[in-house]
């Protein structure tokens, strides 16, 4: 794993750290964190966040799953992405960790879960393929 | 009737997505609404920056103005307002958004039943027939909003 070419690939997308993205550890795992930030609210009468916050969070941490398992120095492309909701995101801090369920020389399918405050009880899955730079 | 609900919401469409704090952080804009259908645009935000050696727009940009343009077109798709909540959204990107330039998304309701939207959008440059990226989605309306049962009261009274 490498941490630091994440950190900088995390650098240079703008999009990430207006979502407020950090990298950061649970129980050891790489997990990525949305902390709760007011401009990434979807509906103020619920209140919950916006749906496309949260795909975009997942997103985030399929391609930061990829720069971390590939030594590319472009990144993934995604090709398709398919989201699920399964329950309103609340105000509160949101993780993701995404999992490679195959990775050929060319694509790479991913799927990732994000969670609030439990994981068991996540609040969206998303899975997607994902076009890799060729290697160098 | 329908007709009035779908003037109503050209009046309210511009103050709703305003309203949003997300949409208004990436910069999205009402264009046009109509019975089942909708129109918003994202001007080149380098905020939203996917890539900063390309400066192509992440993806997540794009998937969430198609998200908000099949939200507002679900409402519209409907007779009374009701809100609605995206229960899966599926998203192609068949190409990188040119960088500098604003991306308009165009979002239909191809099937509307009782409590299920069905949604097809489509977001592009200027040219519909080269899209950046294509969604389908459904959405579910999950409760007549207040202000839409006080509008609409004396429809169903």
């Amino acid at each position: 794993m490498d941490s630091a070419a994440l950190k900088r690939t995390l650098a240079r997308m703008p999009y990430a750290q207006s979502l407020g993205v950090k990298p950061t550890e649970i129980d050891g795992v790489f997990t990525l964190l949305m902390p709760y930030i007011e401009s990434n609210i979807g509906n103020f009468s619920l209140p919950a966040l916006h749906g496309g916050a949260i795909s975009g969070f997942m997103e985030i941490a399929a391609i930061s799953q990829l720069i971390l398992s590939t030594d590319h120095a472009s990144l993934p492309k995604p090709i398709g992405i398919n989201v699920d909701y399964l329950r309103k995101g609340d105000l509160k801090p949101t993780f993701a960790r995404a999992k490679i369920f195959k990775q050929g020389s060319r694509i790479a399918n991913v799927h990732v879960r994000a969670w609030q405050e439990d994981y068991d009880d996540p609040i969206a899955t998303m899975h997607g393929n994902y076009l890799l730079p060729k290697a160098e | 009737m329908a007709d009035d609900y779908i003037k109503k919401l050209w009046e309210i469409a511009p103050a709703i997505t305003d309203a949003v704090p997300h949409s208004k952080k990436l910069g999205i804009r009402f264009v046009a609404i109509d019975k089942g259908r909708s129109t918003l645009s994202l001007p080149y935000n380098p905020d939203l920056i996917g890539d900063t050696e390309t400066r192509v727009l992440h993806g997540g940009a794009v998937s969430t103005l198609l998200d908000q343009a099949c939200g507002l077109a679900a409402v519209a798709s409907f007779d009374i307002p009701k809100s609605c909540a995206t229960l899966n959204l599926s998203i192609d990107y068949m190409r990188a958004a040119v960088p500098g330039q604003t991306i308009i998304a165009t979002a239909e309701c191809y099937k509307a039943t009782k409590h299920i939207a069905f949604m097809r959008a489509i977001a592009y440059e200027t040219d519909e027939e080269d899209p950046i990226a294509v969604a389908q989605a459904t959405f579910m309306a999950t409760q007549n909003t207040a202000a839409g049962n006080d509008a609409f009261k004396k429809d169903t009274a």
